[in-house]
């Protein structure tokens, strides 16, 4: 038989076997179906008298409280973000007859457009429970409050609701530093702790607001109320108190905020400044904004529409997720590689021709200087920005070797503590080409590399925390934009903070920071015109990261090019020399040369951080234990 | 007599019923219905129309609607009816694909943000849940695919079949609606199972389940972790995912042995309860007919589901008794997960309670299963004893 099964069907063997099985299946059905008897026995028959009890009680309704949501403070306690009463629209929907009704009716009284009334009915589904008020519209104003207790009887079910809503006095000041809250949208709804936001209406959707929701939020309380029977709140029994978000005390300096976005006005850029010995951001502008608070009441399609249309990017995080070509700001952080792996010594010299050739290749890698600058050392090689020699160093380097050594300055890292959606850049390597190209790395890559041209990409405030390390001689902070959170200090050594960096002398540091004060000071320095009349020492390196390239031996020409097709303008720097306060980074977009159309910028951050915001007091503010002589200086103005 | 059992060769067969030397034929035979089935069926619905009634705030524009979309499903059921074994078998695998095609369509339209991604709406035209579709297509292909070989399954076969399975339940997974995914995986696995699968391989499958359990928790969205978790200690989040549980569990309770009557449901009225009139009507019928009342419709099912597996087992081809059989166990296991999720013994997953949950789509399947029943028993070639 069972050999006969193999080659042929068995209709007599397959119905046996099937009423087995069915039989089976039976008994199985019937044990499940004991199963779900002995439970509805054991609840409705054994624990009745529990639930009974329990029943009655359920007139008693647990309602959640919203916490109240944390502020947030500049570093000298000003307010950067607050909650103001105002009073929502919202709606229970056990408590409409007809909600179509309801809802054209509530569009004809606050003469708001048609469309609104499917925004209305999407927004009454989103809630947890039944009873729950849904919110269906905030901030209204004293017209639309009056219009609607006029019709309150026509309206069953629709109240108006007194409510905390997020306001950001300095809306267009901070929007991409501070971020926004906004509704809590169904898919945010799914996976939040539902318990916790049972009475929360908004999230934060970026920047502070969202890196520090969950100590922002706070924690919900509960009511319990008794209703009558048709759910409707009588009186109240019990109550937990929600236990408030905690406030939040950024590192920021709101005047010097300002000053960085007045800076900016009417162009695109960036600007990051660090406090290096602490790592506190104090200023992270990018320009243009928006303006936050249209995001928090919710702004309507067209004004969305047009901010994310808008070919100047205004969305756009150009400090933390702008990504440009580093230029000859590179160039310190390359003469610390070539000092690190032996390659060159401070007073070696290279002769400049005006051009770099690799061995056995015909190109010629140009200087920015036609006719070349002659005999170049280190320090004057960063003076002058000078091209020739940070090929040779390139070429003497290698990719690897400059990859490891960038990499210890945060380039291509996360490197920030608590600033959300930082992007990570580009820091090429070979094995990054193989990955991404296939194709093995060419020796003329890293050329354009060593002056921070080809695949090298930066953000400005990786720039920023890599110069603010620099000014540490290699101390590694993690930048950072907290400095409280609640009372709670944040501690300047966090744990996951990148190795301190050394060098095999000291004083090289001195090497490298003397070429970029030569930059501000220097009778060769590139950005020499913006050094004028500096109180304090400053070092600094320009850059001019180009969008479009060039092809082999041609000349660029501004007037020729396109706005849009100009060279970024870059400036690092740090000041005071000896004892750095302020590390800034500098980006404005289609500007032209980095010395000419940066330096200025970054020069005007300094002056107004050191001999403004920190003259004649002492340090602590700036982040140092020591007063240093510049700020004396700065009284003498 | 094995020409007439070969599935495919039968077909000439079957195309004229009549063909054989028959006894006369009743009225039910005639319209291919099954008058025991079809009588347990109507007094279901009709009691699920009562508790409607209740649950629903007593609307009567409700109860109506209900009403109405019962009067579709049974057209649609005596339409199914009609068609012979040989048809279904013919269909099985169009159905199938275009059922997978639909629901990548589905997943493609969800991602581009089209509206939610169970359904497949064509403005205007029609909006169509490709999931449940696959309710019954599942059965059919597994069954077709079953029965062109000699029974039980083996290994080989066993494969196409975890291949035929599992698309379909990743794409509904993926929607991500796991109740639905492993109803319609269910129904597979009894097809198989009535197909005589041997023991050994049941049991070694069995344990390869048991060891892929963490793969599928760390795979699921917190919302259902969330359920589970809740299903344990249901107090721990009263507000939140526990709020479903702690409501029907208190209104069942509370309804006792012989229930507070209709309409006087205290949870179910004063709308402590969620989803009253869909998926939690249990709680409304157990607070209001008490446990006599739920144990006269556990009883009206399990009468259903003797009687399907009566009609499954007395089907003359392979083909239409793994069909039927597999879609009246599935039935069962729909009554099972709703009423063990009301009572709290099983995750809330969003199983409607069959026949008696106010909607639509979810009773026209039901009985264009049972229609398919209907069919398989009612072509029976009648031949000479």
């Amino acid at each position: 038989m069972r050999q006969q099964r193999d080659t042929l069907k068995n209709p007599q063997h397959e119905l046996r076997v099937f009423r087995i099985r069915a039989l089976m299946a039976l008994v199985v059905v019937l044990l499940l179906t004991g199963l779900l008897g002995g439970r509805l026995f054991y609840l409705q028959v054994v624990q009745h008298e529990m639930y009974s009890t329990r029943s009655e009680k359920n007139r008693v309704r647990v309602e959640p409280i919203p916490p109240t949501r944390g502020l947030i403070y500049d570093r000298n306690g000003k307010l950067l973000a607050e909650n103001r009463p105002t009073y929502n629209l919202t709606l229970v929907r056990e408590r409409v007859d007809d909600l179509d009704d309801t809802l054209s009716l509530l569009v004809d009284i606050l003469e708001l457009p048609e469309d609104k009334i499917e925004a209305f009915r999407e927004r009454s589904r989103q809630r947890q429970r039944p009873f729950q008020p849904a919110l269906l519209m905030s901030d209204l104003t004293e017209e639309q409050i009056a219009r609607l207790a006029v019709n309150r009887h026509r309206l069953p079910g629709v109240e108006v609701e007194a409510q905390l809503l997020r306001y950001y006095p300095d809306a267009k000041l901070m929007s991409h530093v501070l971020g926004y809250v906004g509704r809590i949208n169904s898919e945010e709804l799914k996976s939040l702790d539902s318990g916790n936001y049972a009475a929360t209406h908004f999230i934060g959707k970026t920047g502070v607001e969202r890196q520090y929701e969950k100590q922002l939020h706070g924690e919900a309380g509960l009511r319990k109320v008794e209703t009558n029977a048709l759910g409707r709140a009588l009186r109240e029994l019990d109550h937990t108190d929600p236990k408030p978000g905690k406030d939040l005390t950024l590192t920021l300096d709101k005047p010097l905020q300002k000053h960085a976005v007045e800076l900016l006005d009417g162009r695109r850029g960036a600007i990051v400044a660090i406090a290096p010995q602490t790592g506190g951001i104090l200023a992270m502008a990018s320009v243009p904004g928006f303006d936050s608070n249209q995001f928090v009441t919710g702004i309507d399609v067209a004004s969305y529409q047009a901010l994310r249309e808008d070919p100047n990017l205004p969305l756009f995080n150009r400090a933390t997720r702008g990504n440009y070509p580093a230029g000859s700001t590179i160039k310190p952080f390359m003469a610390f590689a070539g000092l690190r792996e032996g390659v060159i010594t401070p007073s070696e010299t290279i002769y400049d021709p005006g051009y770099y050739q690799l061995p056995n290749d015909d190109r010629r890698y140009r200087n920015w200087l036609r006719w070349g600058h002659g005999r170049v050392d280190l320090e004057r090689a960063l003076e002058v920005s000078n091209n020739t020699y940070f090929y040779s160093l390139a070429h003497d380097l290698g990719i690897d070797r400059i990859h490891d050594n960038l990499a210890r300055f945060g380039f291509g890292q996360r490197t920030a503590y608590d600033v959300y959606g930082q992007s990570a850049a580009l820091l090429p390597s070979r094995e990054w080409k193989r990955e991404r190209f296939g194709e093995p790395w060419y020796p003329g890559e890293t050329l354009s590399v060593g002056i921070g041209q080809g695949y090298l990409q930066i953000s400005p405030l990786q720039l920023a925390t890599a110069t603010a390390v620099l000014a540490n001689r290699g101390d590694w902070v993690q930048p950072r934009l907290a400095a409280e959170v609640g009372d709670e200090p944040v501690p300047v050594d966090l744990p996951d903070t990148p190795a301190d960096i050394e060098l095999t002398h000291d004083r090289w540091w001195e090497v490298i920071i003397s070429g970029m004060e030569a930059v501000m000071s220097g009778n060769e320095g590139t950005a020499r015109r913006s050094g004028v009349g500096l109180e304090y020492r400053m070092a600094g390196k320009s850059g001019t990261a180009q969008v479009f390239s060039l092809g082999k031996n041609e000349e660029y020409n501004a007037e020729e090019l396109k706005e849009r097709l100009r060279d970024h303008a870059l400036f690092t720097a740090f000041a005071p020399v000896e004892d750095p306060q302020i590390a800034v980074s500098v980006i404005v977009e289609n500007a032209g040369g980095g010395s000419s159309h940066a330096a200025g910028l970054a020069r005007s951050m300094t002056d107004f951080w050191l001999l403004e915001r920190n003259a004649g007091k002492p340090r602590e503010a700036a982040g140092a234990a020591t007063e240093s002589p510049s700020s004396e200086q700065g009284d003498a103005q | 007599m094995s020409r007439v059992d070969l599935p495919m060769g039968g077909r000439d067969a079957m195309r004229s019923p009549l063909s054989g030397m028959s006894r006369r034929r009743s009225i039910w035979e005639r319209i291919h219905l099954d008058p025991w089935l079809l009588g347990l069926l109507l007094v279901l619905m009709l009691a699920g129309l009562g508790v409607l009634y209740s649950a629903g705030g007593q609307s009567l524009d409700l109860v109506i609607g209900q009403a109405w979309r019962f009067g579709v499903a049974l057209v649609v059921m005596v339409v199914v009816a009609q068609f012979s074994p040989a048809t279904l078998y013919r269909w099985a695998l169009p159905a199938y694909l275009v059922g997978v095609l639909m629901l990548v369509a589905v997943e493609v339209m969800g991602d581009m943000g089209m509206g939610a991604q169970r359904w497949l709406v064509i403005p205007g035209v029609i909006r169509f849940q490709p999931s449940e579709m696959m309710k019954l297509a599942m059965p059919l292909v597994v069954s077709a695919w079953l029965c062109r070989h000699p029974l039980p399954p083996r290994l080989r076969e066993l494969v196409v079949c975890v291949a035929l399975v599992g698309v379909p339940v990743m794409l509904i997974a993926g929607q991500p609606d796991l109740g639905t995914s492993l109803l319609v995986a269910t129904s597979a696995v009894f097809v198989i199972l009535l197909a005589g699968l041997s023991w050994r391989i049941i049991c070694a499958l069995t344990l390869m389940m048991a060891a892929a359990l963490p793969l599928l928790w760390m795979n699921m969205h917190d919302y259902q972790r969330q359920r589970v978790l809740t299903l344990l200690n249901p107090q721990s989040d009263p507000l939140g995912a526990g709020w479903n549980i702690i409501q029907s569990t208190t209104a069942l309770g509370s309804g006792g042995l012989w229930g507070k009557g209709w309409l006087q449901g205290t949870q179910s009225q004063l709308e402590f309860l969620p989803e009253r009139h869909t998926d939690f009507i249990v709680a409304v019928l157990g607070e209001e007919f008490g446990l006599v009342g739920m144990l006269v419709f556990l009883l009206l099912y399990l009468l259903i589901v003797c009687r399907g597996l009566w009609l499954a087992s007395t089907a003359q081809e392979t083909f239409g008794r793994l069909l039927a059989g597999s879609i009246i166990l599935t039935f069962f296991i729909y009554v099972f997960v709703n009423i063990g999720m009301v009572s709290g013994i099983l995750p809330v997953v969003g199983v409607p309670l069959p026949l008696v949950s106010f909607g639509g789509t979810s009773s026209v399947t039901l009985l264009a299963g049972f229609g398919i029943l209907m069919a398989i028993h009612s072509h029976r070639r009648l031949l000479p004893r």
